[in-house]
């Protein structure tokens, strides 16, 4: 069956039924049909783990189609250790964005719930393609659905806000479209990435295809200091659009540089391996110490997912097992606990309208079951042991001690900043006496809300207990990209 | 008479032939019955569409008119969407003139006279065919844009393109006499071979190049010659508008193809050097031009300009020392995306038209304000178009720019690559005002709160207009293959 087509039409096609035949005065049927088309697209997924076979780094559940005959583009999928996570990451993630917004969203509902799983199919289109063209395509046509959730439903500057995210990302992957082509003249006309990652390159080339790989990613990682469309982005989008960016959007950047960057320039990666390292500790050190100072919730968890996103591109670029594997489920587990952090804002939003921290305090003593999760969430967020936060950073950081200690001491100083932005919000929201009689009204979580924030904590828990399912899915994987990488491609 | 030689001008005499019959039938038909001119005109192009398809799966090609004119494979391609342009325009156009009282007999017999003016050039084997072509068409368009006597607008838009295009026939007329005094020969087959052998006075050909390319430049609104085009988009009413805009690009491009390549290829580093600098000018001008305007019909008409400049690109990469791939890449690349932004500009301005109403022109931004409020479906529709003019992914247009940026890096000169690298940038800035028309329509709130009305024949074109412009964004080999097949033939004769 082809599992990973399925993946990615099923929520497209049903996307466009309820683009077509939706209506508002029906929007409770419109809720369920979403519902249901993304779980739906969520269990197709299941068995892209269950049936994976750990012994190999080749793709896996491999679909080839022609599709352009004259510029020999393929329609290629197949997912390895590595990208498999990411499906299942993305699917996971649609059905708890369908669920958040069950209630908030009442106008043009066919709309936003077409918008998430058009975006959720294109999304795993992109961690599955292996043609660059196919690649590209998803890539870039993440940019619609993502650039009309922020601006339709967004907040009071949305319009600046989906302007800045569409040109910020365009501008970097267009460049990379002429790289994307240089391989094709490159490699005698293909388009396929397993193609290019055996291409022979000169250094010059491969720093020239580098550099226009890395406007494209590090925009959408982001990496310091291109990160300034986020924390806009974020604020302004609706709970839904900043769980799909935080969790998954910005995980396209940090894929790209594993799926391309490294193993098709590995020379120039190698080189230029302290600049990328300069900006992933400038990211982790000055980007936490700017999420210390935020007054706005959803600003102060954006800032923070540039800081742990710092971490990904750093553990990428020691080039070390420990430290890939690392930086992928820092990948992983960043995914749910933005998500969840974002969810738990969107909740307070729903009912105050207010993402200022300081119109809170004392949360917890009218929401005693939200700021159970609240807390369990922040926790994740600082990376508490025992929690999906700590595994990635632990062997990030570990990692990077055996490659050099005064670089990972500056990475550790992670654990202060972290919980330094992290537990004062909380303390300041949350923790003391109630503060106003906003505050003292709120109702607690209902049933649905319970139901969506569990699901995603049980996901942070299980993940920090026990991540041995996911470091041994992607080992080979990661091996194999780890040797692949450490070859000089330099054409003799 | 001689069968052989009238045989490939089939559908150019059915048309000519029509065009006098339309103009005939329409003297004894009373106004209210005017739907009858309209579907005799629109059936006789569907024969010529249907004879055009036919010579083009035949894939053959003929010389007639002692080799004045050839039928060949990317004449009939060109021909062929030429015409359904033509039909499209007239469906669009119906609606909205009826509304204006620009009904008239006149509008469908002008129409095909035009249309009969690009099957000429598309076909033209003789400089003084192309240019009997490009006058047959260029005053029927003169004529149509001064339709609207009484109003001032379009008048001055008419006058405005009526001289500047006279100036520019001048142009290409002087320079094609250059070509004439020097090689002794209006026929393109002739005039390679003089220019091949070496033995002709270079600086008159250079000289004589000059003028061809600023007659073309003229024709095809680049940057600098491009100063008609704003105050034309703008000026005549939309219908007449689409008329410039959609059909008579695809006779721009086959004249481009036929007298730069077909008849001057030896001097193609001469005009790929014009043609550089021309693109280049016509990109930056134009998307910041389009940034700064507020009425959609200019904007359109600088992005216009910009998308021109793109698809002169496609030229620049000439034959390189004997080796015609990376020609046949360049021109096919610039053949689909002249096609494709002939369908996309068909369909931008059929939303103006369908939106505008008696009495009320849809042309300013703001009219679009809210549309995905008042009616989801066209502006989606719209939104498609949109992206697919910035060169977003899964929308044709971006094929389009992917074929030209691939006819220009492959050829692995780094000024090439450096010029990709420069359109890429320039492309991007049209990104902006593109996507901003989507934030109009999705962002703000209606000013116009009227229903999405407009004729049912209408909003069914304009849908399926939308989805050829998704769905050969999402399977555009079919096309592509089309384009390079036409070309290559075109390298064989």
């Amino acid at each position: 069956m082809p599992l990973l087509s399925i993946a990615i039409w099923l929520p497209i096609v049903s996307g466009a039924l309820l683009l077509a035949f939706g209506r508002d005065d029906r929007a409770d049927a419109v809720r369920w049909a979403a519902l249901v088309a993304a779980t739906a697209s969520f269990l197709v997924t299941i068995p892209l783990v269950t049936g994976f076979d750990l012994g190999t780094a080749a793709m896996q559940f491999g679909e080839k189609h022609a599709w352009i005959a004259r510029f020999n583009v393929y329609y290629t999928l197949g997912v390895d250790g590595i990208s498999v996570w990411f499906v299942l990451l993305t699917a996971f993630t649609t059905p708890i964005v369908v669920i958040s917004a069950w209630k908030v969203i009442e106008e043009r509902v066919n709309q936003y719930m077409a918008a998430f799983l058009i975006l959720s199919g294109l999304l795993v289109g992109v961690f599955c393609a292996l043609d660059g063209l196919l690649f590209y395509v998803f890539f870039e046509a993440t940019l619609i659905p993502m650039y009309l959730i922020i601006g339709v439903w967004g907040g009071p500057r949305r319009v600046y806000a989906a302007f800045k995210f569409f040109l910020y990302t365009l501008a970097g992957s267009l460049l990379m479209l002429v790289a994307l082509i240089y391989l094709y003249y490159k490699s005698g006309g293909s388009f396929d990435i397993l193609v290019w990652h055996r291409l022979p390159l000169s250094l010059q080339a491969q720093v020239a295809i580098f550099f226009a790989f890395f406007f494209a990613f590090a925009v959408k990682v982001p990496m310091w200091p291109v990160h300034t469309w986020l924390p806009d982005a974020h604020v302004e989008a609706p709970t839904g659009g900043s769980v799909v960016l935080a969790a998954i959007m910005l995980k396209l950047g940090a894929y790209g540089f594993l799926r391309f960057s490294l193993p098709i320039t590995p020379d120039a990666s190698h080189r230029w391996t302290w600049f990328m390292v300069a900006l992933s500790l400038i990211a982790i050190v000055y980007i936490g110490l700017v999420a210390l100072v935020q007054h706005d919730m959803k600003k102060l968890v954006a800032y923070s997912s540039v800081a742990h996103m710092g971490f990904v591109t750093l553990g990428f670029f020691m080039f070390n097992e420990l430290t890939t594997s690392g930086a992928i489920v820092q990948m992983i587990s960043h995914g749910f606990v933005s998500a969840a952090m974002f969810l738990c804002i969107g909740v307070l939003y729903d009912r105050v309208h207010s993402r200022e921290i300081a119109a809170y305090g004392g949360v917890v003593n009218t929401m005693p079951k939200f700021a159970t999760f609240a807390v369990l969430f922040a926790m994740a967020n600082c990376g508490l042991p025992g929690t999906a936060g700590f595994v990635g950073e632990w062997m990030v950081i570990l990692g990077t001690v055996k490659v050099n200690f005064w670089i990972a001491a500056a990475a550790a100083t992670t654990l202060i900043w972290g919980a330094g932005y992290t537990l004062w919000m909380v303390k300041r929201v949350y923790f003391g006496a109630v503060a106003n009689a906003e505050v003292a009204a709120l109702p607690d979580l209902d049933r649905r809300e319970f139901t969506m924030l569990a699901i995603v904590a049980v996901a942070v828990l299980a993940m920090g207990v026990y991540p041995k399912p996911f470091t041994d899915v992607m080992h080979t994987s990661v091996v194999e990209l780890l040797r692949h990488s450490s070859v000089s491609k330099i054409a003799p | 008479m001689n069968w052989q030689a009238v045989f490939p001008i089939v559908p150019e005499i059915t048309l000519l032939v029509m065009a006098c019959v339309v103009a005939l039938t329409d003297l004894w038909i009373p106004g209210k019955d005017r739907i009858v001119t309209y579907c005799l005109a629109q059936a006789s192009l569907t024969v010529v569409a249907a004879t055009q398809l036919w010579y083009f799966s035949g894939g053959a090609t003929y010389y007639a008119m002692q080799r004045m004119v050839v039928a060949d494979p990317m004449g009939h391609l060109l021909g062929l969407f030429a015409t359904i342009a033509m039909m499209a325009t007239l469906v669009y156009a119906r609606p909205y003139a009826a509304k204006r009282e620009m009904l008239r007999g006149e509008l469908f017999t002008l129409s095909m006279f035009s249309l009969l003016g690009i099957l000429v050039m598309v076909a033209a084997n003789n400089f003084l065919v192309v240019y009997l072509g490009l006058e047959l068409m260029s005053l029927s368009l003169y004529a149509l844009v001064a339709m609207r006597r009484d109003d001032t607008g379009a008048t001055e838009a008419a006058m405005k393109y009526f001289v500047l295009g006279a100036l520019a026939s001048g142009f290409l007329l002087y320079g094609l006499s250059m070509m004439y005094g020097a090689t002794g020969s209006l026929e393109m087959n002739e005039v390679f071979k003089a220019i091949a052998t070496g033995r002709i006075n270079r600086a008159v050909l250079v000289f004589g190049t000059v003028f061809v390319v600023a007659g073309l430049a003229f024709k095809l609104g680049a940057v600098p010659f491009h100063m008609w085009v704003p105050d034309v988009y703008q000026g005549a009413p939309t219908s007449m508008t689409l008329l410039v805009g959609g059909a008579p690009k695809l006779a721009a491009f086959a004249i481009t193809i036929r007298l730069l390549v077909e008849g001057m290829s030896g001097l193609a580093l001469d005009w790929q050097q014009m043609l550089v600098l021309l693109s280049l000018a016509s990109m930056a001008l134009g998307n910041l031009a389009a940034i700064a305007q507020s009425n959609l019909k200019r904007m359109l008409a600088y992005s216009t300009i910009a998308q021109i400049g793109f698809m002169l690109l496609g030229f620049v990469p000439t034959v390189v020392s004997g080796n015609t791939v990376s020609a046949g890449n360049g021109y096919s690349s610039a053949m689909f995306y002249v096609i494709t932004d002939v369908l996309t500009t068909l369909g931008t301005f059929g939303m103006i038209m369908l939106l505008s109403r008696a009495g009320h022109e849809a042309e300013r931004i703001e009219d679009f304000a809210g549309l995905a409020r008042r009616s989801p479906w066209f502006a989606g529709v719209m939104a498609v178009f949109m992206f697919s003019l910035a060169g977003i992914p899964p929308t044709v247009g971006f094929y389009a720019k992917l074929a030209v940026l691939q006819s220009l890096v492959t050829t692995n000169l780094p000024g090439f690559i450096a010029l990709a690298v420069a359109a890429v940038v320039l492309s991007l800035l049209g990104a902006f005002y593109y996507v901003r028309v989507v934030k109009v329509m999705y962002f703000d709130e209606p000013a116009d709160l009227h229903p999405v009305g407009g004729a049912r024949d209408v909003r069914i074109l304009l849908s399926f207009n939308g989805a050829a412009v998704l769905l050969l964004g999402i399977l555009p080999g079919g096309l592509m293959q089309l384009c390079a097949q036409a070309i290559v033939q075109m390298f064989a004769t």
